[in-house]
């Protein structure tokens, strides 16, 4: 198992640094960079910025300097040194900045992982066995509007609902009477009202991938001879059904994790633009369109590491399940 | 059987949306009852004017008479605004095939024959409403499917030319070529799509012009489907190789290029064309989210995402009737 996990992890490593390279490239790709655009500010607020001080800063962050070069400024200085570069928007570390916004994305996104699949595990095993039932046809309509409407859409009727009918301020985490408040049950009540509107956003978009995927893995399964071996034996249906087909189907449900989870992000990054959330996508965003180069190459990195990280559980969760694939 | 049936109904009904979908695209001109930038300032937010077939007459009976009914303006005292109000009172007669605003349709033919629209060209009608500065929403709608469904097809024209490339090379040659490409698509695929389009988009200088950046933000959206693409057409070509009938073409001393255009790409063509359609309606969400955010496409062009940007409220999604489109469009 040990050596299973290892040799995931060793696979990563290329892949990491495409990653980065190609995080590194987005970054790089406006034309100017950050420093064109801090002397064109100050020169707008009617000082200017001496030419040692451009020349100083430009050496600082080898602007002058060709493209590996200043990639492995970058990459060294947060593999070795945990450190992010300067955030000129903001006028601090960018480490400093992106941590709280990382954890609460990766808090979002583990909730919507978690209501995907306790939504999509039963409604797959009932379209399952009971197929083409009027249930089935109406989950499968469901599922495909769910699909189909765009993420932000969805946000914005969410919030428009609440607000409308539920009467609740829907923007941001909490209410204003709590942001500053210390950590009590009506705050956390508060964050539950809030919280559900980007999950149910998030959630529903993968949610009837996912259901087909298991509708149709067990389906497959179910007209095995094992299975009409056990009926046979006079098992009772739902023990069956749950013990050993369901079981089998389980894989590639656990294995789409890879996919789901950079669709999941994107849901997440989206979702927190349209609704304010604290979250990595606002600031990403303004981020990108401030040329604040550092701050956006840092939340593209990140947000592709804890993909492949998401990718890397589902393969070690697969292992888990199926001894064939752990033994290889 | 019943199934396969019915799923072919599903596919034909969806397919005769996509086909009419395009067909407004191609038509818009003709079909908007106003250009798309016809401003009126005395109109701005007016409410949308539903259609009726009969009027009332005086008599007490009913006439056929297709209709929209006008506007009253009714300012609020309190917020002191002026606010329009439709009134069944008004009537405004509509009908197809009338005269309006002259357009050259696709800029060569000259008409001033619209679809729908007010029978007295004095008239205006809002079916959708009007916006901020009293353009009308349906036309701006009808001119937003234009770009909007032009940048799926395009982008998906990229998407297969680049997966069909790279997927093939990779599959017909195998060896360091296929690794080298396989670990490029692993990359990209992994990577979360939003915000490397977010990168990606928002390095498009806001100094372009409108035709430049269209053509750059289809690239951009167009690099979310050939990852796929590129993995599917390598999986078959590898099988393909095999194949007696590619032996055979082989020994009768085709050239490569024959090889893969003439005898293997064909076989695979069915599936690539599936592949397709169901990258469409991902791109074309593509290019609506990025407007949305406001690096996407600009104003004054007009897109679906960039009229979604300027009516962020619950009206313009309520008014916005390729959602039930867009369902049954994915849903073969």
């Amino acid at each position: 198992m040990l050596g299973f996990i290892l040799k995931r992890v060793l696979y990563m490593i290329p892949t990491l640094f495409g990653m980065s390279l190609v995080s590194f490239f987005i970054i790089q790709l406006p034309p100017g960079d950050f420093l064109t655009s801090l002397i064109s500010a100050i020169a707008d607020s009617g000082k200017s910025l001496d030419s040692a001080t451009v020349a100083k800063l430009t050496a600082q962050y080898g602007l002058d300097q060709p493209f590996y070069v200043q990639y492995w400024k970058w990459i060294s200085g947060i593999l070795f040194r945990g450190d992010f570069g300067w955030s000129f928007d903001w006028g601090q570390p960018v480490s400093r900045l992106i941590w709280d916004r990382m954890g609460i994305t990766l808090f979002v996104s583990v909730l919507s992982l978690i209501l995907i699949w306790a939504v999509a595990l039963p409604i797959g095993i009932y379209s399952a066995v009971k197929r083409y039932s009027i249930g089935d046809h109406i989950f499968t309509l469901l599922g495909f509007i769910g699909l189909a409407i765009p993420t932000f859409i969805m946000a914005l009727v969410l919030m428009y609902v609440s607000y409308k009918f539920l009467g609740q301020n829907v923007g941001g985490l909490f209410s204003p009477e709590y942001q500053d408040a210390p950590w009590s049950l009506g705050k956390l009540w508060d964050l539950c009202l809030h919280l559900w509107i980007p999950i149910v956003v998030i959630a529903t978009n993968s949610t009837a991938a996912l259901i087909r995927v298991m509708r149709a893995n067990l389906s497959d399964e179910l007209n095995k001879p094992y299975v009409v071996t056990a009926r046979a034996k006079g098992l009772k249906e739902f023990t069956l059904i749950m013990r050993y087909p369901v079981r089998i189907a389980l894989n590639p449900f656990i294995s789409t994790i890879g996919w789901v989870l950079p669709a999941l992000i994107s849901g997440v990054t989206i979702t927190a633009i349209v609704l304010n959330l604290p979250m990595a996508g606002p600031l990403l965003l303004r981020a990108l369109v401030s040329q604040d180069m550092y701050l956006a190459g840092a939340f593209i990195l990140l947000m592709s590491v804890l993909t492949l990280v998401g990718m890397l559980i589902s393969d070690i969760l697969l292992a888990v399940l199926d001894p064939r694939i752990r033994l290889q | 059987m019943l199934w396969k049936f019915r799923r072919q109904k599903v596919a034909m009904a969806s397919l005769v949306v996509v086909l009419l979908l395009y067909l407004v695209a191609i038509l818009a001109e003709f079909l908007a009852p106003y250009d798309v930038d016809m401003t009126r300032p005395q109109y701005t937010y007016a409410p949308p004017q539903g259609i009726s077939l009969f009027v009332t007459t005086p008599d007490g009976g009913w006439r056929f008479l297709p209709h929209a009914s006008g506007y009253k303006i009714v300012v609020d005292q309190e917020a002191m605004r002026r606010t329009f109000v439709v009134d069944p009172e008004q009537i405004i007669p509509i009908g197809l095939f009338v005269t309006g605003q002259s357009y050259k349709l696709w800029g060569l033919f000259e008409s001033n024959l619209h679809f729908i629209g007010p029978t007295n060209p004095a008239d205006t009608v809002y079916l959708l409403g009007s916006d901020r500065i009293g353009r009308d929403v349906f036309s701006r709608l009808i001119y937003g499917t234009r770009i909007s469904m032009s940048i799926g097809l395009a982008g998906v024209v990229i998407s297969l030319a680049l997966g069909v490339f790279l997927g093939g090379i990779s599959g017909y040659y195998g060896g360091a070529v296929d690794t080298a490409i396989q670990r490029l698509v692993e990359v990209v695929s992994a990577m979360p799509t939003i915000p490397l389009w977010m990168g990606l988009a928002a390095a498009i200088p806001l100094t372009w012009p409108p035709g430049l950046v269209y053509f750059t933000v289809t690239a951009i959206v167009s690099l979310l489907g050939w990852t796929s693409l590129a993995r599917e057409v390598r999986g078959r070509f590898f099988a393909l190789r095999e194949e007696d009938f590619v032996t055979a073409a082989r020994l009768d001393g085709s050239s490569e290029m024959r090889l893969i255009f003439r005898h293997m790409l064909p076989s695979i063509t069915s599936h690539l064309l599936a592949m397709v359609t169901l990258a469409v309606p991902a791109m074309i969400i593509a290019e609506t989210s990025l407007s949305f955010l406001g690096i996407g496409l600009k104003p004054p062009v007009v897109s679906w995402g960039v009229l979604l940007q300027d009516a962020q409220n619950l009206r313009a999604i309520a008014n916005a009737p390729w959602l039930p489109a867009r369902a049954s469009r994915r849903a073969p």
